[in-house]
């Protein structure tokens, strides 16, 4: 599946259950990210599916 | 799993805690956890002019809409919006105009001010010759011009959007420097002494992580894109966050209990440094600002980065 890191302003292709297991294979901190599918606010358990629409939005903003 | 208040679906797992809320709960949830800060430290008083430093970004916006909410119908208390404009293009240039729109929508006045305008050159300007770190000479002019301005405008207390992380990372960044000095100044509300030259600092987000911050801006639809600022990388701030984001993925509620037991001995530090404090403080010679020796740093930094 294709996700969006805000951060990077790049997609990428990811193969995963849940959200939880999708941070982990992009080795991206759970706590420098909130985690948005198909726009809806989730946690890390999430399940996710191969057409969900996935983004990664950055926590840290300069002040 | 469902949320633990009302079994709706969750949509944010709290910090330090197995609890999970829904959008619902969760808005209830951040919102008392800021009116218990407010309370429980008297952040806001009776006649209070609250300045909010407004950056654009999600903190100070969300900052800036809880204030208002919060104290809506409060007619003695009155709030003013305040940004800097360090001139950063492409960053703050898109951030200003972010805040303006949300100052319009919240009917708050906005006062901006730049380092251009306030030093003569803009941190764009004054990085092609100053090569040391950018945050250093940044965050001398913009605390300089937030006590100043705040003051000028006639405000009595000074409202940031300092949150959980923020306040955790400057506990361990005075920690490692040895500047535990500089810590007895922090906490919910600022300040070791009564001194008219500096404006009392509140902090009504302190006990929320930038998560939760960022979850709340994103739930209430404030969410502009929060780029992160270019120089931030550089900083010796990025690298004590990054190590305590780690430390919180392995071990979570790192932030909470560093907070939590730097509360505990605050008021041992503020005893402690109060006298000393109370007769280091000068006026500047040359812009009469509070300061801790002869000129302020300011000032030192004007004549030595921007005038030569």
């Amino acid at each position: 599946m294709k996700v969006y890191i805000e951060k990077l302003d790049q997609f990428k292709e990811v193969d995963a259950k849940t959200v939880k297991e999708l941070l982990k294979k992009l080795e991206i901190n759970p706590t420098t990210v909130i985690v948005t599918v198909n726009d809806e606010l989730v946690t890390d358990e999430v399940k996710i599916k191969e057409n969900d629409e996935i983004k990664l939005l950055s926590v840290i903003s300069g002040g | 799993m469902a949320c633990d208040k009302c079994f709706e679906k969750p949509v944010i797992k709290v910090t330090g805690s197995e609890n999970s809320f829904c959008k619902a709960c969760f808005f209830k949830y951040f919102e008392k956890k800021v009116k218990k800060t407010i309370t429980k430290y008297n952040l806001i008083e009776k006649n209070d002019h609250i300045i909010v430093a407004v950056s654009g970004g999600k903190d100070s916006t969300v900052l800036l809409n809880l204030l208002v909410k919060v104290l809506k119908g409060r007619d003695d208390v009155k709030i003013t919006a305040l940004a800097i404009d360090e001139g950063i293009k492409g960053y703050r240039d898109k951030s200003l105009e972010h805040i303006k729109k949300i100052c319009e929508d919240l009917k708050v006045e906005l006062k901006l001010f730049s380092y251009e305008k306030e030093f003569g050159k803009s941190l764009d300007e004054i990085l092609k010759t100053y090569k040391g770190i950018p945050c250093s000479v940044c965050g001398v002019f913009r605390r300089y011009l937030l006590n100043k301005k705040s003051k000028e405008i006639g405000g009595n207390k000074l409202a940031t959007g300092h949150n959980m992380d923020d306040e955790a990372q400057t506990i361990l960044m005075n920690n490692f420097r040895n500047n535990i000095k500089v810590s007895a100044r922090m906490g919910p509300i600022t300040g070791i002494i009564s001194d008219k030259r500096f404006i009392k600092r509140i902090k009504p987000l302190y006990f929320l992580t930038e998560k939760e911050i960022t979850s709340y801006a994103y739930l209430k639809g404030l969410m502009d894109k929060f780029n992160e600022c270019p120089h931030d990388s550089d900083s010796y701030r990025a690298q004590v966050r990054d190590m305590l984001n780690d430390f919180e993925a392995k071990y979570e509620g790192t932030k909470n209990g560093i907070i939590t037991a730097f509360l505990e001995i605050l008021p041992l530090l503020k005893k402690h440094y109060k006298e000393e404090e109370f007769d280091e403080i000068q006026n500047c010679k040359i812009c009469e600002e509070p300061c801790s020796g002869e000129i302020c740093k300011a000032c030192t930094f004007v004549e030595k980065v921007i005038k030569n």
